[in-house]
């Protein structure tokens, strides 16, 4: 081998080498890796959804609370976007001229970046704006309108209970694979509890687009896309009429009415003062920044979250407990000298005396009830003064204080009942006894109860002894959760007597002298109320009233509460009447009760006060 | 007739057979690159695939004339052409039309001609007379001058012309010049020189050093068969430098930021030790090795240099992300990426014709020029890849035999001028998209669309088929 050929073989080899590197390089990028497959196909494929509309609510008869409009995201293809005249278009949509054009033209900039990858300019442009947008579309290469739908509400009412609809932020983008940036969730109220029957299904089409974005055509002849589905549609318990008249006879009341179905346990007025228009909340604005820098908080959702003391309502449940436990009897008399003159004292008005225990309900006298409590807690069937009062505690439980109702919107609070370690806390254990405790009698102290808790409560005394789970949703367009409510929560309490408790609510209106409630009396109905003045350490007293009517099989039970009112008898009392009339008879013939509520709100009488 | 009928029976078929194949190859897949739903005539004109048809009727018509050209006439007008063509490199320059940032494009209508193709055969016909001359001897010093300067002055105009990608074409030569005559240590200093260049913008100059004194002294040891001094020699320089390093800087608690230069004191002593030694008894060799150690340092040293100062900021940016010094998928390093990708999901069948994706959505840039490839790769796969580049291998096999068959040293020379050229483009540009080397904008030869290059490639190749057939006259 000489020299030359010896060089031609090397080159030949150097050949052979270089090639063999190829190939082996390619098997390892075609076949061995698989990574640049994925990459190929997240290269190509672009992802449209379509958005379904919402699930529209309507109100127990069939009235629409809740559906939705349509407004218009405006985006903009950043390739295809000319010179056009940006002050027809601000002036189209009524913005500010600088701020748009510096927009667009960062736009404009960044046009290769972003290829024929839309950009929304302004978000939910409504319907008006985009008629005109849409006849004047020629004068805008490159911009398009996308339609989305948002909330409408054809009444601003029952904002508390709904909830509203915003974007879905970034932590539940995280948590939630179900919601990309953009998508629409329901947030707090009926919104959030029943998102997923409300959203719908989102549809998705996959397109093929090449290197600038460009769509070119359904990627497998649109095999893997799908089409939106509308959401399910809900019926709600409220009655829109009854809950827009509550929130207008609460206007410049700061408290909360809530009103039950007795039967059924579906909640017909839910009602928190001052509430949120839910038309504020719709789409993007600064409303709920707004709201939640009010001080008279309206996002706070009174009738669900506010532990309020109930006040002579509660005696109602101390009646059944003693009745329960055969301390007191219904012909059980006592004097009351203007209250209980045993250790520190619990005061009373001035009323005949002494009274059974009816008319202890019908006038709310304090001492009988301290009697019974006192009774109830020293009852020596128990060992220990610890071992009655638990068994008292339960008792309360039973009527559902305390503990969640289980009403279907979140946020819910449970209100507060005492303890015992909360007692050998503050007294020493072993040293305290009924007296100290005294105020559970007329349900004060540490007692605390949302008005949910208080209706519910209503709704048990108008049951004669039980209630259904509350609820705000009876179903959707084609099926119904009354199942899920039908079973009966007893209380501990007989329900043999309840009878005695009723004819006292019963006197409380209709009683004449006496009676704590008569502004509560409707013409024709026979109503059953209780009045209640929850001393309030931090100002004025709360009025408070619960009452269900009629007293035979009853339609409706409510309880209402109005902060820092004075006697429950003047404002709470009046108002929930008048609901009760409203439902009742569809028609408020007392028109000079519904002026007086109106023109003399405490918010109202407050702010003349401070204004000089 | 009868001429003709002769020059079809000396015509080497193999290699026109191979040729015809590839030309084909690239003209589908120039069809599927820019394939458009509006026109799917692989005849339309207004679209590549049609000027492609255009190009590669005119280049068979070009090659059936060169068929026909007497054999005397290249040795005779090499010169005159190559002189041709250096004042069309310089025209370019004045009246040329920049596109892609070389101005490196005579542009006459729809027509676009690049010199710097022609450059290539006009280079290599130049060489192939000058070097196939009767008494040529490659190492005398004048010899050497001249063959640079052939090379060297069209490399300057298209350097000139801001083409990087054709200038270093010209660098091919090197194997048709290794095969008549160049020492095999030339061709080895030269790899060497280009691993070190590697490795310094890889490495700390320090790991360098170390690797250029253990090659040195490992092809000392094998070459002189000293062993044993090799070794000897290893252990005086790495135990008193790991002992420096390690041990007493840490104890003095010095810091130095350039263990390099411990390194190279270490070196510089031991060598100043042997030379001494060398001298006394007369050992030549032991200057051959501080010549190579005193090269390999200068290269070290200077490759930064070069690196930073010398080589343009896309240049370096290229060349970093080939080595994986960044990733930037966005701006230097997205061709090969998106090269890299389309080729990937090509798998080991292909998409099939016409439906890779990545290819007709336009996501690798230069698709139908420089990375023709990877329409091949994606549509085709691995299986067709393979054919692709095994073609090439056969082709350039084929040449390789057909140079070594010549009696004539012009016709041998410029053999190897064809092959090392078909080589380079073929090495570099696949090399390219398949991320193994750097991008330099140069045609995929007979595959990648354009007029210049096929016609290029074609008078390269059928010239040399015309003197092949012509060896028996």
């Amino acid at each position: 081998m000489n020299d030359y050929s010896k060089k031609s073989t090397l080159i030949t080899g150097a050949f052979f080498f270089v090639t063999i590197v190829i190939v082996v390089r390619l098997f390892w990028i075609q076949v061995v890796d698989t990574s640049y497959k994925v990459t190929a196909s997240n290269n190509v494929l672009r992802y449209e959804m379509e958005y379904p509309a919402r699930g529209l609510i309507t109100d127990r008869n069939g009235v629409l609370l809740v559906d939705n409009q349509t407004a218009y995201d405006i985006m903009v293809v950043a390739r295809e976007l000319k010179a056009f005249d940006t002050t027809a278009f601000c002036t189209i949509f009524n913005i500010p001229a600088q701020q748009f054009k510096t927009t667009v033209n960062d736009i404009y900039r960044r046009r290769r970046a972003l290829g024929y990858q839309p950009v929304a300019v302004m978000k939910q442009a409504p319907a008006e704006y985009y008629a005109v947008f849409q006849e004047q579309a020629y004068k805008f290469p490159g911009f398009y309108a996308q339609a989305r739908s948002l909330r409408n509400y054809p009444r601003p009412v029952a904002g508390n209970l709904l909830g509203y609809v915003t974007e879905a932020d970034t932590a539940t983008i995280n948590k939630n694979a179900y919601y990309k940036p953009g998508d629409y969730i329901g947030r707090s109220g009926i919104e959030e509890a029943y998102e997923n029957y409300l959203r719908g299904k989102k549809g998705i089409s996959i397109y093929v687009r090449d290197v600038h974005n460009k769509i070119k055509e359904p990627y497998q002849g649109g095999a893997y896309d799908s089409i939106p589905v509308a959401g399910v549609n809900l019926i709600c318990t409220i009655d829109g009429d009854l809950q827009e008249y509550g929130e207008w006879l609460m206007k410049n009341k700061v408290g909360s009415v809530v009103a039950i179905e007795p039967a059924t346990g579906e909640i017909l007025a839910l009602i928190s003062s001052p509430g949120i228009d839910p038309r504020l909340l719709v789409g993007i604005n600064r409303n709920f920044q707004r709201m939640q820098s009010d001080p008279l908080k309206p996002l706070f959702n009174r009738a669900i979250m506010s532990p309020y003391p109930p006040g002579s309502t509660f005696k109602v449940v101390n009646a059944l407990i003693g009745l329960n436990e055969s301390v007191v009897f219904p012909h059980t008399r006592y004097s009351c000298y203007h209250g209980y003159r045993i250790g520190r004292g619990v005061g009373c008005h001035g009323h005949p005396s002494p009274i059974d225990m009816m008319q202890s309900i019908q006038m709310s006298c304090n001492a009988y009830y301290c009697y019974v409590f006192r009774d109830i807690i020293d009852n020596p069937k128990y060992e220990s003064i610890e071992q009655s009062f638990v068994q008292w505690c339960d008792y309360v439980k039973s009527f559902g204080f305390g503990t969640r109702t289980g009403i279907d919107i979140p946020s819910e609070q449970a209100g507060s009942l005492p303890s015992v370690p909360l007692y050998n806390r503050t007294f020493g254990e072993g040293r305290w006894k009924s007296l100290s405790i005294i105020s559970l009698a007329i349900g004060q102290a540490e007692l605390g109860s949302t008005p949910l808790q208080m209706a519910n409560l209503a709704t048990i005394v108008a049951n004669r002894g039980y209630y259904h789970t509350p609820h705000l949703i009876r179903g959707t367009q084609d099926s119904s959760f009354v199942d899920k409510y039908r079973e009966r929560h007893y209380t501990m309490v007989d329900t043999a007597y309840f009878p005695v408790v009723v004819g006292g609510m019963y006197r409380a209106v209709h009683g004449g002298a006496g009676a704590t409630a008569w502004r509560a009396m409707i013409p024709g109905i026979e109503m059953c109320g209780k009045t209640g003045t929850a001393q309030n350490p931090h100002g004025e007293d709360h009025s408070t009233f619960m009452c269900f009517a009629p007293r035979d099989n009853p339609k409706i039970a409510i309880a209402a509460y109005i902060e820092n009112a004075g006697f429950g008898a003047t404002w709470a009392a009046p108002v929930a009447s008048l609901m009760v009339e409203k439902y009742l008879n569809r028609e408020v013939k007392r028109k000079e009760l519904e002026k007086y509520i109106q023109e003399n709100a405490p918010l109202k009488k407050k702010n003349n006060e401070r204004k000089p | 007739m009868r001429e003709n009928h002769n020059l079809l029976n000396k015509l080497d078929w193999a290699t026109i057979g191979t040729y015809l194949l590839l030309v084909f190859v690239g003209w589908i897949s120039i069809y599927a690159a820019v394939y458009n739903e509006a026109s799917r005539n692989i005849f339309d004109l207004s679209q590549r695939y049609g000027m492609q048809a255009v190009w590669i009727a005119s280049t068979l018509f070009l090659a059936i004339v060169i068929l026909f050209v007497d054999t005397k006439f290249y040795p005779v007008f090499a010169n005159i052409i190559y002189t041709g063509v250096i004042l069309l490199l310089v025209l370019v320059l004045l009246v040329g039309t920049e596109v892609n940032g070389s101005r490196s494009w005579f542009v006459i209508g729809p027509f676009r001609l690049q010199p710097a193709e022609l450059a290539k055969v006009a280079t290599a016909l130049a060489l192939a007379r000058l070097m196939g001359a009767q008494g040529f001897v490659l190492k005398r010093k004048w010899t050497a001058f001249k063959i640079a300067l052939i090379i060297g002055l069209p490399v300057f105009f298209i350097f000139l012309q801001h083409d990087t990608g054709s200038a270093l074409v010209f660098g091919s030569f090197l194997i048709m010049l290794y095969r008549e005559g160049l020492s095999g240590w030339v061709v080895n200093c030269i790899i060497f020189a280009a691993v070190i260049f590697i490795l310094s913008i890889l490495w700390q100059p320090v790991s360098t050093l170390m690797l250029c004194v253990i090659a040195g002294l490992a092809v000392f040891a094998i070459r002189q068969r000293k062993i044993i001094p090799a070794i000897v020699g290893a252990i005086a320089i790495f135990v008193p430098y790991f002992i420096t390093v390690k041990k007493l800087l840490p104890a003095l608690d010095i810091h130095t930021p350039h263990p390099d230069y411990i390194f190279l004191s270490i070196c510089a002593a031991l060598i100043i030790i042997g030379a001494i030694y060398a001298v006394r008894r007369k050992l030549r060799y032991f200057g051959y090795i501080c010549c190579f150690f005193i090269g390999s340092v200068a290269l070290t040293y200077s490759v930064d240099y070069v690196f930073d100062r010398m080589l343009k900021p896309h240049q370096r940016d290229r060349i970093e992300n080939l080595l994986g010094l960044k990733e930037d998928l966005q701006g230097a390093g997205y061709n090969v990426h998106q090269s890299m990708v389309a080729i990937g999901s090509g798998g080991f069948l292909g998409k099939g014709f016409l439906q890779g994706t990545q290819t007709k959505y336009n996501f690798v840039p230069e698709q139908s020029t420089d990375f023709i490839f990877c329409t091949i790769g994606e549509e085709w796969g691995f299986i067709g890849s393979f054919v692709v580049v095994v073609c090439y291998l056969l082709l350039l096999i084929r040449l390789v035999i057909i140079a070594e068959r010549q009696k004539d040293a012009f016709a041998r020379i410029y053999a190897y001028c064809v092959l090392s050229i078909l080589f380079f483009h073929f090495a570099i540009n696949i090399g390219m998209t398949v991320g193994l080397a750097p991008v330099v904008g140069i045609p995929l030869p007979f595959i990648s669309y354009g007029g210049s290059s096929l016609w290029a490639f074609t008078i390269l190749l059928f010239i040399l088929l015309k003197l092949d057939a012509a060896r028996w006259d």
